[in-house]
């Protein structure tokens, strides 16, 4: 059985190794090195600048715009989705067909999911203020994506939209391996629904829940493709939409200031993690094992 | 009880009303679509759908996609398996550091590579090409392909390869004809989590893809949408858009329980 093994080992992961290496692990690398520099693509020897880049950031008044925008979609978007998607989770029970229907747009692309979203808004001819006047509300009627107060609301309602029926999948297969006589038991010890929901439903599906928090978290820092595709500018309308990672794209491919644009780079990832740690603690509860 | 069916079936609407809204306004006029949003076509429009496919080479975008989408597919699978059975069943020296560095690739936002990866992939003249795309995407997939894998070839019993090896098979043969098939309910989860991500991928191509030519699907409508010469051709872009949609949704009505179940195990993971 031993024959072989290192000869076995060697050219089964010979292939993947290098394209790890190659595609993953040096450009990973290679960005902090960059974020020290003012390369900008052409120079043969990039020059040192230590912590310039990162210092300018904090004086980069689209980068902290971006940082803003990021901020407000980490602090709205993962709370709507889990609240709308746990809501919908428990009224689904019993009702597969609803599931089935919610969870299409996890399907789409983002890039497809802009583009038809684009549409919708469109003030003339868009399906949401056709609908609005539809009802006799035209004077809710809007540009929504051109107006600097509603762009990123806009942006944001998309990304919910998109993002809730994943969820409903994900919380109701955790509701259905909650055994009923659990809940019979609490409901007959008086508990209502609301309760039963709080002490029973929420601890024992505590862990898809944190799943949720984390990578809608880490999803809520990017925005990329729905801000470029879907708004003005991209990141307008007076960069109301603008995101990081839009203006990481901008600096690198557009001004090609490739030095800079790593050190942004590395500035989302400490984001990132930090966002990701934080997230893991403070939903950190006591694991409930089920028999 | 009345209220609950209330909220869900409008939720259910906010869902579909977009795409059926869309999939209506494929087949109206320009001049239809200016003068009232919700009014179907007088006529269905069918041309709307072949100017979309010819002249706006969503043909040419698809085409694109399925060989770029397929290709990096099958060889994700093919080496994130072999990667992971190799991790999970070999002992050897440096085992441990080759899997937390491979998984480590998850941790990482795509955004912290672009730059330096938009320059290797210049440097080894791929911008722009198919196997380019190929291998960045099987690269970035092979990550969480090992890692969801790993566990998955790890549970299996070592019985059965013991015997194929007692028999005379070759490590590869064992691999092959025995390790792999009994790991199929595993491949086919994270089979369905990779062509969807890989499908869908919108900010690499768009980095690395310059080339009209080679547009996937996602970014050529994109940039459909966003040049404005196109702009006058607002129900060949509607068209555009179904089309695009139209292989997802087939492959949801067919699979949709797989497809549900492939993707929530894969973020319990």
């Amino acid at each position: 059985m031993r024959h072989g093994k290192y000869r076995f080992l060697a050219g089964a992961l010979i292939v993947p190794l290098t394209l790890y290496g190659v595609f993953v692990l040096s450009p990973y690398l290679q960005a902090f090195q960059l974020a020290f520099t003012d390369w900008n693509g052409v120079s043969d020897q990039p020059r040192s600048v230590g912590f310039g880049n990162f210092a300018r950031l904090w004086d980069d008044p689209l980068f902290l715009a971006g940082l803003r925008n990021n901020g407000l979609m980490l602090l709205v978007v993962p709370l709507a989705v889990i609240a709308l998607a746990l809501a919908l989770a428990a009224g689904t029970k019993g009702t597969r067909v609803y599931r089935v229907v919610y969870f299409f747009p996890q399907l789409l692309s983002v890039a497809i999911i802009a583009v038809l979203w684009q549409f919708v808004y469109t003030p003339n001819s868009g399906l949401l203020n056709g609908a609005l006047s539809a009802v006799g509300l035209d004077s809710w009627r809007r540009s929504w994506l051109a107006e600097p107060d509603l762009a990123l609301w806009s942006v944001m309602a998309v990304m919910i939209w998109s993002s809730v029926g994943f969820y409903v999948v994900l919380f109701s297969a955790a509701m259905e391996s909650v055994p009923d006589d659990i809940m019979e038991a609490a409901a007959i010890d008086g508990a209502g629904p609301v309760t039963v929901f709080r002490r029973i439903t929420l601890p024992l599906i505590w862990e898809s829940v944190q799943v949720g928090w984390i990578y809608l978290g880490i999803a809520a820092l990017d925005g990329f493709a729905l801000v470029q595709i879907m708004t003005v500018g991209p990141g307008g309308p007076d960069n109301s939409t603008e995101v990081m990672g839009l203006g990481l794209y901008r600096t690198a491919f557009t001004f090609g200031k490739f030095g800079y644009a790593s050190a942004m780079g590395v500035a989302i990832f400490f984001l990132t993690l930090s966002i990701a740690v934080l997230l893991l603690r403070v939903t950190k509860r006591e694991r409930v094992e089920l028999a | 009880m009345r209220t609950k069916h209330a909220v869900l079936t409008l939720w259910a609407l906010l869902v579909t009303l977009p795409l059926l809204w869309a999939l209506m306004s494929s087949f109206k006029t320009d001049a239809e679509i200016f003068d009232s949003p919700w009014t179907p076509p007088a006529t269905p429009r069918f041309d709307n759908w072949s100017r979309a496919w010819e002249q706006a080479s969503i043909g040419q975008y698809l085409f694109n996609t399925v060989i770029v989408v397929g290709g990096a597919l099958a060889l994700t699978m093919l080496l994130g398996a072999l990667t992971a059975y190799c991790l999970a069943r070999y002992e050897f020296p440096g085992n441990r550091f080759l899997y937390y560095t491979l998984i480590a690739g998850m941790l990482f936002p795509v955004f912290l590579a672009l730059v330096p990866l938009f320059f290797v992939v210049d440097n080894l003249g791929m911008l722009g090409t198919y196997h380019g795309l190929i291998l960045v995407y099987a690269a970035y997939a092979l990550p969480f392909t090992v890692f969801f894998l790993h566990g998955f070839f790890r549970s299996l019993p070592g019985a059965v390869a013991e015997a194929a090896f007692i028999d005379g098979a070759s490590h590869a043969g064992v691999f092959f004809r025995v390790m792999l098939p009994m790991a199929r309910p595993g491949m086919v989860s994270v089979g369905i989590f990779n062509f969807l991500g890989l499908w869908n991928q919108y900010l690499l191509p768009k980095v690395l893809n310059p080339d009209p030519d080679h547009y996937v699907l996602a970014q050529g409508l994109a940039e459909l949408a966003v040049s404005q010469g196109y702009r006058s051709d607002w129900s060949g872009l509607f068209a555009g858009l179904i089309i695009a949609i139209l292989p997802v949704l087939l492959a949801y009505v067919f699979f949709q329980r797989q497809i549900r179940a492939g993707l929530t195990s894969g973020a319990l993971k």
